[in-house]
């Protein structure tokens, strides 16, 4: 057992290796992600000739190649331009308040920008989950804010208050005046706060949803008085000249608003155990979901005129309102069915042995908790309601679809490159208001699923 | 001492009563009756409003329209159509043309879709980037925004007939549509046909039988070829026998358009076109998360038994997630299928341009007809959610055991 | 609770957007609401188009405020609701509008089954065909295998293929749902004709890029009597908007213009005395004023000035007279004799 020939150690240096392959840094990732295999290597430079062939055309047409200044199509043709004509953007700018507008008058455009600014202003800080009082700020956009911008946007003004409308309904309504609107308005507060208190407990239980009763009345008494309702409001705009961006906005909004209490209370009698109540609602959901929605608008516009007494006429858009509010409510009632039915069984059990009633455990417990888990798929419903706005070009709704493809019509711009520069103005708005909204329902699933583990 | 507990007494009407009321008493009961009489006074309501409205309007009622004659063409027909047929034809030509639209564009919706997805789950990144911005882009944008831009704005840019791009010579493609040579089956057609037929069934009886035999003794045969010999040596076979099965009319240009040939109108192709990338994109999401639902436990076992990538894809991770993929895919189908409605803003003659369209304002009889139309559609979403349901009952009754 | 509100805030709105409308005494609703409500086309250059101000103008545009001039005494008080072709009777029939004044044609089944009826015959036209000059055809005959397009919902679709097929020829048909479609699919060159009223023809012409490279060929298919609409079942009414037109024609008859009314009312001619209502009371018993035809003249002048003026030779479509000259001067607008 020689030591010396079991042992070795080395007296010179081993010759340097060559360095590990890099696997890290941009030569890294190209090695690895984008040559590492022939397959690999075929992709890649399909992908790179696809990448290009669709890139190259956009950017020439969109910036190197347009058109940037002109007052008709001659601007636009390539004789005239000298070089091949890309988009024809000074199209879009003579279209540009009929593509958002519509023919809305101009001296009155103003209540459009008040009402989109008013939006802004209150969907903002609902959106942003650190501000808090979410409870006001949902109150104040889901419920104030369509009456003032009905107002803002259609005009006309308020002959009387509840009591008129009553009155009216059973055609005994009497001559309207400005000492009975307010006698109307304040004797429908006094009747209105005092059953809200007695409905939540009388005195003193009552009380703070009396001042809340209160409150919003007076904040409508002061709407009614700054924009003049009682004396006949404001210059009717007739909805047949809305047009554009404009009637995208007012129909998806509405149409989100207006499916919310239809979504909730389908999707709670269709969880009831009532069987009559059940089997409706369940009946009711399956056929508006089971249609088209140009069938519901098309049913909406030709139909509904006909359920209705002969002496009423509705406004169009009204109709078109109507249709969508109940087929976005049946599909709300879905998704909200499904965050109802992701409340543990416990809660309700729970909210039981404190002694609430079905309507305050609801209200209180389970309504809350499955609207927030929903709001990711309320906000995919919303995108969906927004893509599906531009169907109402097909009954004759001008919306921004609807009044691009009017705007192709005009010769005075009729060029090669009109219509690709039209679609592509177009194309950015929605795909821009498509995206955020999808990012923003992404982070609020996020958000949501950061406290749970994987 | 205890005795066996006795059977609950026999109270029919006790057991009735909790069922109609759903355990909720004599309020529930007195609801539901008061909910009853509020739905009977509305629908008694509308019935008669419409009936009022109708009446003043003189409009006609009831289905005898459908015997009435058209008196219009259809660019389109997949059966006999002319304009001295019935408004019931029309309600055919237009049903058909939706199934038609609605089958390619599942077919090729699918097609995409899944492509697209396995393109986004690929290891390359700039493919992965790619089909990520093909999903991104198209779901954002309005299906009827994509449809009315590849009519109006790609299709209207195909030069006119007597200008049109040709294909070999035989095919010829303008803004009239897509011009092809017409099949004319002759005598050996049925021949031909039983031929494939039967190369088809042998190729998968043998399928069979060297499963059989590879589960049995272990040897594995070697089936293609023989399928192939068939595929290809059956139908020479009979077309050396008994002649070709088909000659061809070829389109030529005469006029205004090509005589002869088969013609796919634009509008058919532009709606084909929109539907399918629009669903392929949603398609797309839904495999890419059935397959990512899929624990990543399941390809190390597979890699750790020795399959190939590709062998552990079909056989251990694509049918694991087709569970979790089908119901969804099957609501983009049925999403498609309501699409193609979009066909009225192009012109195309599907089941609502032609009825709940022309004939509408031919007759003007809108209570009908929209029923109709909605009957048809409500018909086809409900079968297939009959069947998702049952195919969801067969799935979890398997899970269960 | 929230929702409670909610639904009679909304309910109340819904219910304030709903307005009653009167079938039987249109004159009396129309003098009590101020503005007389007229349905005229989406745009048709000519008959009833907006401008880019949104000020309408054409032949039917005109005869409406005729209408609102006798009726309102004020030609601007017209409120103008677009229609396509496939809502324009609904809207008539549910009291929507007042008058359909929108280039419709008048048949026996509209006349009956629609619950309508026609007053009088504003302009006979008749169905034609548009073609590029560049295919240099000459008659609707040779059209065999052709590529039509017409707009759906009008009697155009069918007196098309009844064309077709009484002369044995193939075509193919693209149709849409309105006028701007269908002329944009005839000139991107989806079809090789667009077939329409040839009024219609000559107006959507303007609208293409270079009118000049397009012709109208000579055949005229069916007929086409264009005129206003009133509902059923107000007969005073019916009368008011048949002798307008009447009016109008008959103003054109004895040389009665917008620029002469004046001092014709001086005249001691017996016919345009009655005319002008210096003598009898031929207007009230319409339920009108004495001078209702000065206010009509006044506002739009005489039949022969609002044609020339909107679709003749004072106009960019510049259509010929044709079979719409008087009948002493070789057309057959004939009104009845005022008295």
């Amino acid at each position: 057992m020689n030591g010396s020939e079991t042992i070795f150690v080395r007296k010179t240096l081993a010759p340097a290796r060559k360095a590990p392959v890099i696997t890290t840094g941009l030569v890294g990732f190209l090695r690895m992600r984008l040559f590492n295999s022939p397959l690999n290597i075929a992709l890649t430079f399909a992908s790179v000739a696809l990448a290009w062939l669709i890139l190259e055309p956009t950017i020439r047409f969109l910036l190197i190649d347009a058109v940037w200044t002109g007052s008709d199509r001659t601007a636009c043709l390539a004789d005239k331009a000298g070089h091949p004509v890309g988009a024809c953007w000074p199209f879009i700018q003579a279209k540009f308040t009929q593509l958002i507008y519509g023919f809305y008058p101009e001296d009155q455009r103003w209540r459009a920008n008040l009402t989109f600014a008013l939006a802004a202003l209150l969907l903002a800080p609902l959106l942003v989950p650190k501000i808090p009082g979410k409870t006001l700020n949902a109150a104040l956009f889901f419920l104030a804010f369509p009456f003032l911008a009905f107002f803002l946007l259609r005009g006309g003004g308020l002959d009387g208050f509840v009591f008129y409308w009553l009155a009216e309904l059973f055609g005994m309504a009497w001559k309207p005046s400005l000492l009975r609107f307010w006698l109307d308005f304040s004797l429908t507060t006094t009747i209105v706060t005092a059953a809200v208190i007695l409905l939540w407990g009388g005195w003193p239980n009552g009380r703070r949803a009396g001042l809340s009763s209160a409150l919003t009345f007076a904040g409508i008494a002061i709407v009614i008085v700054a924009l003049r309702l009682d004396q006949g409001g404001l210059p009717v705009v007739d909805t047949r000249l809305w047009g554009g961006l404009l009637v995208t906005l007012v129909v998806s909004i509405t149409g989100i608003v207006a499916s919310m209490p239809v979504g909730i209370a389908l999707a709670l009698g269709r969880t009831s155990r009532i069987p009559l109540l059940r089997i409706f609602c369940v009946a009711f959901i399956e056929f508006w979901r089971g249609v088209p929605l140009i069938t519901v608008l098309f049913f909406a516009t030709y139909m509904l005129p006909l359920f209705l007494p002969g002496d009423f006429t509705i406004d169009a858009l009204v109709r078109v309102l109507v249709g969508i509010a109940l087929f976005a409510g049946a599909y709300n009632a879905e998704v909200i069915r499904g965050g109802l039915l992701a409340i543990p069984r416990g809660q309700r059990e729970a909210a039981n042995a404190l002694g609430l009633s079905y309507w305050k455990t609801t209200g209180l417990i389970v309504l809350p908790q499955a609207l927030r888990h929903v709001i990711p798929a309320l906000v995919n419903s919303f995108i969906a309601l927004f893509k599906d706005t531009t169907l109402v070009l097909i009954v004759s709704l001008f919306d921004l679809l609807g009044q691009l493809r009017a705007a192709f019509a005009d010769p005075t711009w009729a060029t090669p490159t009109t219509l690709f520069t039209g679609f592509a103005f177009t194309g950015i708005i929605y795909w821009v208001g498509c995206f955020a909204m999808s990012r923003y329902s992404l982070f609020v699933e996020r958000r949501l699923n950061a406290h749970r583990q994987t | 001492m205890a005795t066996a507990p006795r059977r609950p007494p026999f109270r029919p009407l006790a057991h009735l009563a909790r069922a109609l009321s759903g355990g909720t008493g004599w309020k529930g009961i007195a609801g539901q009756l008061a909910f009853a009489g509020l739905l009977a006074w509305l629908a008694f309501d509308i019935v008669t409003n419409a009936q009022d409205n109708l009446r003043a309007q003189h409009i006609a009622s009831g289905f005898g329209f459908l015997s009435g004659t058209a008196g219009f063409s259809v660019n389109q027909a997949l059966i006999r159509y002319s304009e001295a047929d019935t408004y019931l034809r029309v309600f055919e030509v237009g049903l058909l043309n939706t199934l038609l639209v609605s089958i390619i564009g599942i077919v090729f919706a699918t097609l995409i879709g899944f492509a697209v997805a396995l393109g986004r789950l690929s290891p390359n990144w700039l493919l992965a980037r790619l089909s990520g911005g093909y999903v991104e882009i198209i779901r954002n944008l309005p299906l009827l925004f994509q449809l009315l831009f590849w009519y109006l704005a790609v299709l209207a840019a195909l030069p006119n007939p007597r200008q049109s791009l040709s294909i070999f010579g035989v095919a010829f493609l303008n803004n009239r549509g897509f011009v092809v040579p017409h099949v004319v089956p002759e005598q050996g057609a049925g021949v031909f046909a039983v031929a494939i037929l039967a190369a088809i069934a042998a190729s998968l009886l043998m399928t069979v039988y060297a499963r059989r035999r590879l589960y049995r003794f272990g040897d594995r045969l070697r089936v293609w070829p023989f399928a192939l010999a068939l595929l290809v040596g059956l139908p020479l076979l009979s077309i050396a026998l008994f002649g070709a099965p088909a000659s061809f009319d070829l389109p030529v240009l005469r006029g205004f358009n090509f005589a002869g040939g088969t013609r796919v109108t634009p509008e058919f192709v532009a709606l084909t076109i929109a539907l399918s990338t629009y669903t392929a994109s949603f398609i797309a999401e839904i495999v890419r998360g059935g397959l990512l639902a899929v624990p990543k436990g399941q390809m190390e076992a597979g890699a750790s038994l020795g399959l190939s990538r590709p062998a552990i894809l079909r056989l251990v991770i694509i049918p694991q997630a087709m569970r979790l993929i089908l119901p969804p895919l099957t609501n983009q189908y049925l999403n498609l299928t309501k699409n193609s409605s979009l066909a009225v803003a192009i012109g195309y003659p599907d089941l609502f341009s032609v009825f709940a369209g022309t004939t509408l304002s031919q007759t003007g009889q809108a209570v009908e007809i929209i029923a109709m139309t909605m009957a048809v559609y409500l018909a086809i979403s409900l079968i297939t959610s009959a069947l998702m349901n049952l195919y969801g009952w067969y799935i979890d009754r398997s899970q269960r055991a | 609770m929230k929702y409670g509100w909610f639904g009679i805030v909304m309910t109340s709105v819904f219910l304030g957007s709903l307005a009653p409308a009167n079938a039987q005494a249109t004159l009396k609703a129309v003098q009590e609401r101020g503005v007389l409500s007229c349905g005229v086309s989406q745009g048709l250059p000519g008959f009833s188009a907006p401008d880019d101000t949104g000020k309408w103008s054409g032949l039917d545009v005109d005869f409406c405020r005729a209408l609102a001039a006798v009726v309102l005494n004020d030609p601007l008080k017209v409120k103008f609701v677009p229609l396509s072709a496939k809502d324009r009777f609904t809207a008539l029939q549910s009291g929507e509008i007042d008058v359909l004044s929108r280039n419709t044609t008048w048949s026996l089944s509209r006349d009956t089954s629609l619950g309508l009826n026609f007053t009088a015959v504003m302009y006979y036209d008749g169905q034609g065909f548009l073609v590029r000059k560049a295919l240099k055809v000459n008659s609707a005959l040779e059209l065999n295998g052709a590529s039509v397009c017409v707009q759906t919902g009008t009697t155009n679709e069918q007196n098309l293929a009844d064309y077709f097929r009484a002369n044995n020829m193939k075509y193919e048909v693209v149709a849409f749902s309105t006028a701007d479609e269908t002329i944009k699919a005839y000139e991107s060159g989806r079809c090789d004709v667009f077939t329409s009223d040839v009024s219609q023809l000559y107006a959507e012409r303007l609208k293409l890029t270079v009118p000049d490279d397009h012709v109208v060929l000579p055949e005229i298919i069916s007929k086409e009597p264009l005129g206003p609409v009133v509902r059923h079942g107000d007969d005073q009414w019916f009368d008011i908007v048949k002798w307008t037109l009447f009016a109008m024609i008959n103003a054109e008859e004895l040389n009665v213009t917008q620029k002469n009314v004046g001092e014709m009312t001086k005249s001691n001619k017996p016919e345009i005395a009655r005319l002008l209502g210096t003598d009898g009371n031929l207007g009230e018993q319409l339920g009108l004023t004495k001078d209702w035809v000065v206010r009509i003249v006044k506002a739009v002048g005489n039949y022969g000035e609002s044609f020339d003026r909107n679709v003749g030779a004072g106009s960019k479509l510049r259509i010929s007279r044709g079979l719409n000259k008087l009948w002493n001067q070789g057309g057959i607008q004939y009104a009845p004799p005022i008295r």
